[in-house]
Order: C-alpha cells, then sequence, then structure tokens
C-alpha cells in the first residue's frame, strides 16, 4: 500500500507532467485563461490517463513487448515496435467511447467537457504517461495509480495557471509579450516554485 | 524644504509631456513624490482617504527591515573574527585589503564596532549592488512604459540583499536582482501586478543556477577556508542533540548569533519589525498566523510520525522558527502584499500552504537544507487560485441567502 501512495504523491508534485516534464503544453496553455474551464479539461485529462495508462499497460505487456506472446506459442516474437502507433490508437479509440458513454449516461458531465475529450486525444500528457508505464514497467495496479496521480498533478497546475492569469488581467505586459509570450514566462516561474519538490525520496 | 519645492516647482514643466526631458519624467516624480505628497487626486467615483500611501508602506518595511539589517552586519563581522581569531586567514579580497589599509582591528582584538565595519564592508556592497542593478532596470522600464518609479522596489533590494550568504560574488547578486526586477516582475507591468515575490524570484534564480556560492557550508563565514554550517544543517545531521554539541543553543538561535544569510539570522529583532508592520497593519496578521498554524501542525505531525533515519523528523516546533529564513520570510515575504492572497479567508489558506510546505521541503526533502525561499514561491503560485475558490464560495452564498 505504501509503494502506492508514494507513487500517487511523485506523480503529482515530484513529476509533474506540467511543470517538472512541460507535458501537455499546447493545451496547458491555450485552455488556462478561465479556472472553471481548466479545472474542467483536468478533470477531463486525470479520468483519460487514469483509463488509457492501464488499459495500454495490458495491451503493451500481453501483446507487444518482447516475448509477450509466449502464451500464443510465439515466444521469439517482438511486436514493441508497434507500440507508439497502437498506444495511439488506443488512446483515440478511449477518448471516443468515453465521450459516448458520457454522452448517454452523464450528460451533465458530458456538457461541462464539452469540446476538451476529443482535445485531449492527441495531448502529449496522456501519450507521456503511457510512454513513462512502458519505460518504468508498471504493472497493471501502479499504472492505474500513475496515470489518476499524473492527472491530478497536471490538473492542479493547469488551475494554478488559470487562476495567475485571471489575476494577470490586472496586469500591464509590454505589447510585444502579450497573450503567449507572458503565458510561456508564467509557466517558467511556476516550473521555478515547483522545483522544492526536486530531490525528494519517497 | 521651501527651496526645494521651488527648484521641482520650476523645473517640473520640462518634464511633462511636450518639455525637454519628458524622458525623464519617471525619475523626476520619483523624487518629487520623495520629498512631498503628489499632488494628484482621485477623480473617480470610489476611493480611499488614507494618509498610508504606497511610499510609506514601503518605507515602513523598509524600516522595519533595519535593525535585523544593523545586527547582521555585526553578525557577519563577530562569526568572522571569531573565526580569524581562531587561526583562520581573512579573504584575500578588496574589502580587506582597504580594511586593513584603514585599520580596522580583526581577530581577537576587534571589539563589536569592528565587528560591525567588518560586516557593513561585507553586506554593504552587496546591498549597492543590489540597489544600483536593480534601480536602473525600474528607472529603465518606467521611462519607457511610462509608468511611476515605485518605491517597492527599495523593499525588494534590501530583502535580497538579506536573503544572501556574506560571501557572494557581486556579478551574481547583479545578475539574481536582474531577474528578479525583470522577469519577475518589470515584464508583467511593475509594481502590483506581479504574481511572485521578485526578490525571492531572484534568489531562487540564484540558487539553482550557481548553488555553490549561494548554500552549503562555506558560504557564510567572510574567512578563507572556514566551514560552518548552517543550524539547519546541522539539524539535519543529527537533530537537536547534535545542535547541543556543536554549542548552538535556542536562545543564540533567537537572538541570531548563529550562521546564516545576511539578515535572517535574528529571529527577535526580525519579529520585533514584523510586529511593528502588524501594527501598522501593513503585513497581514492572518498571514502570519497561517504560516505559524500551518508550521506547528506539520512539525507535530511529522514528530509523530518519526523516522530512523532523517533527524529533522524530530525537531520541535520552536527550533524551526529560529533556524533558518523562517521569520524573515514569515514577517517580511510572505506579506508582501502584491504575491500574497487578497481576501481575509485565503490569507488564511496561504499561510497555511506556506508553513506546511516550508516543514516538508525541510524535512522531507533532502535536496534543500532550507525551505522557506520555495515555499512562499509555491503558496505564491496557488494565492490566486485561493482567492478565486473564496469569492466563489462567497458568490453562491449570497446566491442562496438573497435569492435569484
Amino acid at each position: 500500500m505504501e509503494q502506492y501512495i508514494s507513487l500517487f504523491v511523485r506523480s503529482i508534485f515530484i513529476e509533474n507532467m506540467a511543470l517538472a516534464f512541460l507535458l501537455g503544453m499546447c493545451t496547458f496553455l491555450a485552455v488556462s485563461k478561465k479556472v472553471k474551464t481548466a479545472f474542467g479539461l483536468g478533470v477531463a485529462v486525470t479520468v483519460v490517463l487514469g483509463i488509457s495508462v492501464p488499459v495500454n499497460q495490458i495491451i503493451y505487456f500481453n501483446l507487444l513487448a518482447p516475448g509477450a506472446l509466449d502464451w500464443a506459442g510465439l515466444p521469439e516474437a517482438d511486436l514493441s515496435f508497434l507500440g507508439f502507433i497502437t498506444f495511439i490508437g488506443v488512446i483515440a479509440a478511449l477518448v471516443q467511447i468515453l465521450e459516448m458513454v458520457l454522452d448517454k449516461f452523464f450528460p451533465a458531465l458530458y456538457q461541462a467537457l464539452g469540446i476538451f475529450l476529443p482535445l485531449i486525444t492527441v495531448n502529449c500528457a496522456i501519450f507521456g504517461g503511457v510512454s513513462f508505464m512502458v519505460q518504468r514497467e508498471y504493472n497493471l495496479a501502479e499504472s492505474f495509480v500513475y496515470g489518476i496521480g499524473s492527472g491530478v498533478g497536471w490538473m492542479l497546475a493547469i488551475v494554478a495557471l488559470a487562476g495567475i492569469r485571471e489575476k494577470m488581467k490586472y496586469s500591464d505586459v509590454p505589447e510585444g509579450l502579450r497573450g503567449l509570450g507572458i503565458t510561456f514566462i508564467t509557466v517558467g516561474l511556476m516550473a521555478m516554485a515547483f522545483m522544492s519538490f526536486s530531490g525528494v525520496q519517497l | 524644504m521651501k527651496k526645494i519645492l521651488e527648484i521641482i516647482e520650476k523645473i517640473e514643466p520640462d518634464f511633462l509631456p511636450g518639455g525637454k526631458r519628458e524622458k525623464w519624467f519617471a525619475l523626476y516624480e520619483a523624487t518629487a513624490t520623495f520629498f512631498f505628497t503628489p499632488g494628484y487626486i482621485t477623480k473617480n467615483k470610489t476611493h480611499v482617504r488614507d494618509n498610508l500611501d504606497l511610499k510609506r508602506m514601503m518605507i515602513f518595511v523598509w524600516a522595519a527591515l533595519m535593525p535585523a539589517m544593523f545586527f547582521g552586519m555585526y553578525n557577519i563581522g563577530a562569526g568572522a573574527n571569531e573565526a580569524i581569531a581562531a587561526g583562520f586567514a581573512p579573504l584575500a579580497d578588496w574589502r580587506v585589503a582597504i580594511m586593513g589599509a584603514i585599520g580596522v582591528p580583526m581577530g581577537a582584538e576587534a571589539g563589536w564596532f569592528a565587528s560591525l565595519l567588518f560586516g557593513a564592508f561585507y553586506f554593504l556592497p552587496i546591498y549597492l549592488v543590489a540597489f544600483v542593478v536593480g534601480g536602473f532596470w525600474e528607472v529603465l522600464f518606467a521611462s519607457v512604459r511610462n509608468h511611476e518609479v515605485n518605491e517597492g522596489f527599495f523593499v525588494t533590494s534590501i530583502l535580497f540583499a538579506l536573503t544572501l550568504p556574506a560571501t557572494i560574488p557581486l556579478w551574481q547578486v547583479a545578475l539574481g536582482i536582474t531577474f528578479g526586477v525583470v522577469i519577475a516582475k518589470e515584464v508583467f507591468g511593475g509594481t502590483g501586478k506581479n504574481f511572485l515575490n521578485p526578490a525571492l524570484a531572484g534568489r531562487a534564480f540564484l540558487f539553482f543556477a550557481y548553488p555553490s556560492a549561494i548554500s552549503g557550508d562555506a558560504v557564510w563565514t567572510a574567512v578563507d577556508g572556514f566551514s560552518g554550517a548552517t543550524a539547519l544543517s546541522v539539524a539535519a545531521a543529527g537533530g537537536v542533540e547534535e545542535l547541543a554539541a556543536q554549542g548552538i543553543t535556542w536562545a543564540g538561535a533567537f537572538f541570531g548569533s548563529i550562521q546564516g544569510s545576511s539578515g535572517e539570522t535574528s529571529t527577535f529583532l526580525l519579529a520585533l519589525g514584523g510586529l511593528f508592520l502588524i501594527y501598522a497593519r501593513i503585513a497581514s496578521w492572518r498571514i502570519v498566523a497561517g504560516v505559524l498554524i500551518g508550521m506547528v501542525a506539520t512539525t507535530l505531525l511529522l514528530n509523530v510520525v518519526g523516522s530512523d533515519t532523517n533527524a529533522m523528523f524530530a525537531i520541535p516546533a520552536y527550533w524551526h522558527l529560529v533556524m533558518g529564513g523562517f521569520a524573515l520570510g514569515m514577517f517580511f515575504m510572505a506579506t508582501d502584499p502584491v504575491s500574497a492572497a487578497f481576501t481575509n479567508k485565503s490569507k488564511w489558506w496561504y499561510g497555511a500552504l506556506i508553513g506546511v510546505m516550508v516543514i516538508l521541503i525541510r524535512v522531507v526533502n533532502p535536496a534543500f537544507p532550507e525551505g522557506m525561499m520555495l515555499a512562499i514561491l509555491f503558496a505564491n503560485l496557488f494565492a490566486p487560485v485561493f482567492d478565486f475558490l473564496v469569492v466563489q464560495g462567497n458568490i453562491k452564498r449570497r446566491i442562496a441567502r438573497d435569492g435569484q
């Protein structure tokens, strides 16, 4: 149990997807103007990460990894070169299915997430989470905890950025820096403050 | 005073738009309002009448730091003289050369005044560089972008200087204050428009860029080859027993005769200045109380959890209070009105987050012995979110109360 808690904390703070690895930047920068929408997007990313990391774990370690096809009588087979394309396909399909399920059974949540669900199909934070799972060879439970944790960490970061950007409405940024420029600087400064966790051993 | 007023009134037209020196208006305005109350009046419907304007407020903060600053200088000198008396050689730099030339006694025969002078030779150049370089950027941005030179910069430069060790190279001071003033403040539009504390952002930049000049055991005392750990590093090595073994008493740490950055050692004098600011309603008591509560609660929790390998777990709260930059950060940096939370309720949360984070970084993170700087920067990030949540809560409560 302890190992899962420490993995959870590590994936939220120490290995924060947005501010330590700077993954998922496109949506991070583009959809962080309002706290409310940022929160919605954060929830969507958490849900998709929480599902897609374990599902890809099952697929990778039972079908694609070197020697994984042993059960089918093919111990020599190594399909890991199909990894990336499989992950992308799985993530895209998952998001589609999730969208339909939400639309059918939880229309309120579907309305709240709106456009973000299809958007995060191509979010690099999701793909990054899956790739880290492969690289670190997480088991099924670990990959679920890691998926949720890194999603929550990403959500925390985008909500904080949205709060700062709402406050920055009152700032007087030089013209050339307005918009994305100052947001990049803001994210850099945030990443510096998030370095308070670098070096924590869990 | 009348003479000065006459001069200012005489040169004023030159600096107004259309005058021959209009580019320098920011400098003119800064000087004129330094001597006299500004002549502008509020034109909109809502306004607050208060004698406490930005200028007075910043000067109060600056004045409240004076005791700690002078004690810090004395402490630098006293520590160095003690080491010299024990047989270490002074650093071979220009400051020691000047001191030798004018005959400042060093080592065992140095009295308190000689120690103060010794410390001044190390601290004042740092402060001067921070002030001049930071002031250069401030005036440059003010002139080009047509905003006023703000006194917030007085506070930024002295706070920045007080958080640095005595031996830091001066070019690093210039680099750090440049980062703090330009990247953390001026690109957002100047005083009141930034979201991070500029002094701390500059220090954090130096801390990550040049760690060997700003952390470790050798940088705190301005003597060649002397290695003296800060109270926090001693505590990290062996807990309260090790502190006692090294001769660091609680009273000594409280009054400030320990190793550390220039202005952070004397909790007593910092508290004196801090309480003055709270009394003058410049610093928010809610933030200070929040930091204290967060710190004590987290410390008690970690004391109960305990650890066999990490001595920091067992350090009691009253020791955390007097070690490192806790007092300086709590009274003077957490309460920075710009980067802190704005509503009364969120100030509690913001303070508590700092208190929790500082202990977590000190105790759980072996990479950094001190956590106050990073804890405040971290809480700066979440201050707007706390404000947002409190405001949303208020809106919801009012809708529930008054109906739609």
